[in-house]
């Protein structure tokens, strides 16, 4: 049952990173990603000082609040400061990301948060985090509602808002010209993007977030021409992802979501090699081919 | 002030290594970090911290030490292979180079963590510590590792010295270099080289998160403030030499704060005041500039609007209200006024109770802008066969910025037109003289 609830929260998360992460590289902004997921640490130290616990309202609002900041301040760097886009994204973020470390070493006694834990989470003790309702009924682990709630809103984000994100992203001209709003979509692409770092946070850590976010889309780039199935391809990913890097951390004795980034890792690998249409082999191949056939 | 000084008396060994240790590193990562930064590649360092945590865990499951050479050996494998593989990726494939960059970093990253984990948990006595390259340990810098780091760091400094001229030239034109005949891809390859030593000592200092900072930020700070290369090297190593002591002398102060992100700290602050009060750059320098330029076009449109009205009843010297000047052409009233007391102020208009009127300098400086703005008029025309009717926005634009010489040469190209394609005398100084 303990394999049953990691996998299927790992599953989650990495479906739920996936799909947003689809359109963060399709928009060219890993990095811009890659930096929130660090920046939103003083957000959580805050929000926590502030509420008191891990899991409240206050905690996901200030975080997507801190996201959005990140943002504007990597935009106001580089507009009015004239600053190059990847300066602007080192500065930002490794400036918010320490003065998160500082604010956990400040309020040490207060925030039952650790260094190592920001890093890479600790997706194993999911299932010892039961929620008891005060009736005392054992309602499942804390964390996986955590996950649950977290996909069913970006699943929803992406359902309801498709067709928006879908025209700034391949045609923001278009987009414009027809009465959507680019600025708009940009930040609550963004927001929900904080937002799920934020959940993701204890399950996989700050930089493993990033890991799922990258490279299941990635490789469904690799593997597809047609958007919708880039989706379906990434969401397929993330639950392999999820099962094979359980087993492998099982069999290594390591940290579950290290070896989910690992798989990652090695899917992306495989389809960069083998991919039919990209992979590099396949093109490799077809070039001798076509050379002995002339 | 008793802890100041003890501190910066450097008596005390440990304080000597720790902020000898902060200052080196800092430093060597500076130099190197502005070439990275002029090449617009300042998220590579963040990949390559990232990528050598692999490298260390293996090598330590190799060596099953905690040497720092082996260490240093493995970082410097897994750190450089990174690079070579984001390359890679990018060239090969339809990834882009951001995505690569962040692929790259979290998937190592990641196998480091699943290595790091697994050392720890197997129960081996020697791994304690081996964690501290996620944070850094700049405040438990011994003896043996500050030897070992300021040699590397010597290196690098000598390294950049050496090829100064080299990294300068394939930072800022790398197909200039080709083609006089550099060896572009080697000193590419240099230059990685060093960025990864630079990464593998720094990340002693601030561990593997913040190491992208001592790259890019005394870079993007010191690039604010000068357009020189050489100018900008020394100041982001003071940049970094500062925060390093700064850092030291704050987790001296107080033990319980880490060191690491405090220099990153400081850094960042150093970069965010250097962005806001440069000279020239800075964003508050910007903004002064536009404002500056903001209200000498007001007053300029200003006074241009008096000498239209005066020409319009043929009495330049008439008293105007703010509600004969708004009904030439609409300024919102508290601009309006603002300009028209900084007129007064400057000896342009006279105030008389609450109507204004031209002084013989205004008269002067109103008909030169009414007569640039037809002369532009008359040359777009004439010479870009621009229809009369779309003119008058690019005059408005231009009557601001003709300066004298052009004045001069505008009126001789046209051999002084009389009047401009709306049919409206053009002004000149001896014209109206007579």
């Amino acid at each position: 049952m303990d394999a049953f609830y990691i996998i299927l929260t790992g599953s989650l998360v990495a479906i739920t990173c996936g799909l947003l992460g689809c359109f963060l590289v399709l928009r060219k902004m890993a990095m811009v990603g890659d930096a929130i997921s660090h920046a939103v640490l003083p957000g959580i130290v805050i929000a926590f000082l502030i509420s008191g616990s891990r899991d409240s309202v206050v905690m996901l609002l200030g975080a997507g609040a801190i996201g959005i900041l990140t943002t504007v301040l990597i935009e106001f760097f580089q507009k009015k400061g004239s600053l190059q886009t990847d300066a602007s994204i080192g500065v930002t973020f490794t400036w918010l990301f320490a003065l998160g470390v500082i604010l956990i070493s400040v309020y040490a006694n207060e925030v039952d948060l650790d260094q190592d834990c920001v890093l890479h989470g600790e997706i194993a003790y999911i299932p010892l985090d039961l929620w008891i309702s005060d009736s005392g009924l054992i309602l499942g682990p804390r964390v996986l509602y955590v996950s649950g709630t977290i996909f069913v809103i970006i699943l929803a984000f992406i359902i309801l808002g498709y067709k928006e994100l879908y025209l700034t992203t391949f045609d923001p001209a278009f987009a414009t010209a027809i009465g959507v709003s680019t600025v708009v979509w940009h930040y609550l692409l963004m927001a929900a993007v904080s937002l799920t770092t934020v959940a993701s946070f204890e399950s996989v850590g700050a930089i493993l977030v990033v890991a799922l976010m990258i490279a299941p889309p990635a490789t469904a780039y690799l593997l597809t021409e047609s958007f919708p199935r880039m989706l379906f391809i990434t969401a397929i990913i993330g639950i392999l992802v999820s099962i094979l890097g359980y087993y492998l951390a099982a069999y290594l004795d390591g940290s579950i979501a290290g070896a989910m980034s690992t798989v990652a890792g090695v899917f992306f690998f495989l389809a960069f090699l083998f991919s039919p249409t990209e992979g590099i082999l396949i093109k490799n191949n077809l070039r001798e081919r076509i050379k002995t056939n002339a | 002030m008793e802890d100041l000084i003890t501190f910066f008396s450097f008596q005390n060994p440990n304080i000597r290594y720790v902020a000898g240790g902060s200052v080196l590193l800092a430093i060597s990562s500076a130099l190197v970090g502005c070439f990275t930064f002029l090449k617009k590649k300042a998220l590579v360092g963040d990949a390559v911290a990232h990528a050598v945590l692999p490298g260390i865990c293996l090598s330590f499951l190799i060596s099953g030490t905690k040497n720092p050479i082996y260490l240093i050996i493995g970082a410097f494998v897994t750190g450089w292979l990174s690079l070579v593989m984001i390359d890679f990726i990018t060239r090969k494939s339809k990834i882009k180079e951001d995505t690569a960059i962040g692929l790259i970093l979290s998937v190592f990253f990641g196998v480091g963590i699943l290595l790091l984990t697994m050392i720890q948990h197997s129960g081996n006595a020697a791994q304690s510590g081996l964690d501290s390259f996620l944070f850094g340990k700049a405040a438990a810098l011994v003896g043996q590792d500050l030897y070992i780091f300021s040699i590397i760091s010597v290196c690098l400094l000598l390294g950049v010295i050496l090829f100064y001229k080299e990294f300068a030239l394939i930072s800022f034109d790398e197909d200039f270099a080709k083609s006089i005949g550099f060896p572009v891809k080697r000193l590419e390859l240099a230059l990685t080289t060093l960025t990864v030593l630079a990464v593998v000592t720094g990340i002693q200092a601030v561990g593997v998160v913040l190491m992208a900072a001592m790259l890019i930020t005394p870079a993007a700070a010191a690039r604010f403030w000068t357009n020189k290369l050489s100018i900008m090297l020394v100041l982001a190593a003071v940049f970094g030499a500062f925060s390093g002591v700064s850092g030291a002398y704050i987790s001296y102060v107080a033990p319980s704060m880490p060191t690491g992100p405090w220099i990153v700290m400081i850094i960042s602050m150093i970069a965010i005041i250097s962005f806001f009060v440069a000279p020239e750059r800075g964003i508050l320098y910007k903004l002064i500039t536009q404002a500056k330029i903001k209200r000498r076009i007001l007053i300029e449109n200003i006074l241009k609007l008096f000498y239209q009205l005066g020409e319009l009843d043929k009495n330049f010297s008439a008293q105007r209200t703010i509600e004969q000047i708004q009904a030439k052409r609409p300024i919102k009233t508290a601009s309006l006024l603002s300009g028209l007391n900084i007129l007064s102020h400057q000896g342009f208009l006279k105030k008389q109770n609450n109507s204004w009127q031209l002084t013989d300098q205004g008269e002067k400086k109103g008909q030169r802008i009414v007569k640039l703005h037809r002369l532009w008029e008359v040359y777009l025309t004439k010479y870009l066969r621009i229809a009369p009717d779309h003119v008058h926005e690019d005059a408005d634009n231009i009557e601001h910025i003709l300066t004298p010489e052009l004045e001069s040469r505008l009126e001789a190209l046209l051999q002084y037109p009389t009047s401009d394609p709306h049919e409206s005398i053009i002004p000149y100084r001896n014209v109206i003289k007579s």
